[in-house]
């Protein structure tokens, strides 16, 4: 260990806050971070993927909601560490354990998001693009899906929030991310490498969430219009009420 | 389906079930873990978030804290606690991390359930002349209950869930079942001890929907007054909000 010349470094004492540690293992880090970000993206996509025709499913045939939305909130009920141990006979220990995990877990929030978005959007717009002869599909992609597109994207805010969160329990087969660097540093007791690890993965996990809230507010332009009318309706109200 | 029949054939053994490391002691660590960790998370969480929804006041930090509890690993949680001085004291990282999980969604839905109470009725019972507290218990409370119970579900199956992961920070539980099936490279108790987790979660899962409708407040009232508005609801949507709450029909 090269101690500097102030006295033993922080990485001797084991401090929890240690920039040697950063300027040492920053390779490790980076790489920590990156799979961590693979894992958490792969299995969003895929969970939107899915959850989209599950939500739509869901919607066209009414029989088909119960089972949909029962059977992914009894997935949600099973937890983290058994989802990955009851998947890795399936898959051997690999990335895929996790993120299928991920994505069974997202499909919870998802779907409901997606279904609850799809059935908000009022009758009479759809009526008015049918009248205007918009065929099922135009229909969905260019007046249901954007006016969905809030509900869908808080769904997705949730999903991909918790979803950084629970990347961290794939270290049990290897694949974790910043978890593998919490797992190891609880090994060794190392506590810089624990305390580094946690607060990048909630650092992650806002950052994303701020993302996703920029995405919506570029894809939904006309809710800030409606937001901006509305406040300034209040406003007017308010105004009315004094001096009524 | 190899590992099926070989975790049957770990369950179905007796030995597996008896002593220090058996299966009927994990089970009641993790249940006394579990217990002890939602009693007081409901300790925290509910007196605060009933007297916040009942002054009206903190919307803000309800619904704030709980996107945040989201954003934070239980398993980061417990292992920085577990690496404090508070790590020599037996199970207290575990406790402190498991009822920092719970609280937020006993928080955020005690205090939703508190403010969507219908504003007219409390508006009425108070011109009833009821006092702040009795108009606590016997009006809000009773409004806000089926989401009262929704978190308490939520927190119960999330904690139930969660302390498996005691186990990786070297606590009781059914975890522990699982870690040292990974640890010896045992296929079959690893799939046995999820099996056994995901049982006992759906279970606790099952007896809180009856515990919820049994002890309902509002039992006959609410069905009686779903059942006079059905025919006037029926044709909207609805669903968004009724969705999370919701349960299949009897």
């Amino acid at each position: 260990m090269r101690g500097s010349a102030a006295g033993p470094s922080c990485l001797e004492t084991n401090d929890w806050i240690c920039g040697e540690y950063l300027r040492t293992r920053s390779q490790e880090l980076v790489d920590a971070t990156v799979q961590h970000l693979g894992i958490t993206a792969v299995s969003v996509a895929i969970g939107l993927l899915i959850a989209f025709p599950l939500a739509l499913v869901a919607r066209r045939w009414r029989g088909a909601a119960g089972p949909v939305l029962g059977l992914t909130t009894v997935l949600y009920t099973i937890p983290s560490l058994a989802m990955f141990a009851l998947l890795t006979p399936v898959f051997g220990v690999s990335a895929a354990v996790v993120v299928t995990g991920l994505v069974l877990y997202s499909l919870t929030i998802l779907v409901r998001n997606i279904l609850a978005g799809l059935q908000a959007v009022p009758a009479e717009v759809r009526e008015a693009a049918r009248g205007m002869g918009y065929g099922p599909a135009r229909l969905l992609c260019e007046v249901e899906v954007p006016l969905a597109l809030p509900a869908l994207v808080a769904g997705l805010r949730i999903a991909t929030v918790s979803t950084v969160a629970m990347t961290t329990i794939g270290s049990v087969v290897g694949y974790g991310g910043l978890g593998n660097l919490i797992a190891s540093g609880m090994a060794g007791f190392f506590k810089a490498e624990v305390l580094t690890a946690s607060v990048l993965c909630v650092l992650l996990a806002l950052l994303a969430d701020l993302l996703l809230m920029g995405l919506q507010r570029l894809l939904t332009p006309w809710t800030r219009a409606q937001g901006r009318a509305a406040a300034r309706a209040r406003r007017g109200a308010r105004v009315a009420k004094a001096g009524g | 389906m190899g590992a099926i029949a070989g975790a049957w054939q770990w369950l179905t053994t007796a030995a597996h079930w008896a002593g220090e490391k058996g299966v009927w002691h994990r089970l009641a660590e993790h249940l006394w873990l579990s217990g002890l960790c939602l009693a007081l998370s409901c300790l925290i969480a509910l007196p605060v978030a009933l007297w916040l929804g009942h002054l009206g006041k903190g919307g803000a930090l309800a619904v704030n804290l709980s996107n945040v509890g989201r954003a934070v690993p239980t398993f980061a949680v417990l292992v920085l606690l577990t690496l404090s001085p508070l790590g020599t004291r037996g199970d207290w990282p575990t406790i402190i991390a498991l009822v920092l999980f719970a609280v937020p969604p006993l928080l955020t839905n005690a205090y939703l359930g508190m403010r969507e109470a219908d504003r007219d009725v409390v508006e009425a019972a108070r011109g009833m002349g009821m006092s702040g507290p009795q108009l606590l218990l016997r009006v809000e409370i009773p409004l806000a209950y089926p989401l009262i119970m929704t978190g308490l579900r939520s927190a119960t199956v999330q904690v139930v869930a969660t302390a498996t992961l005691a186990a990786l920070a070297g606590g009781g539980g059914l975890g522990r079942i699982i870690t040292a099936g990974f640890g010896n490279y045992d296929t079959a108790q690893v799939v046995a001890g999820a099996l056994l987790v995901a049982v006992l979660a759906l279970t606790v899962e099952g007896v809180l929907v009856l515990a919820e409708r049994l002890l309902d407040p509002m039992r006959g009232r609410r069905r009686a007054a779903r059942r006079a508005s059905y025919p006037a609801k029926g044709a909207g949507p609805g669903a968004t909000r009724a969705a999370p709450a919701s349960a299949p029909a009897p």
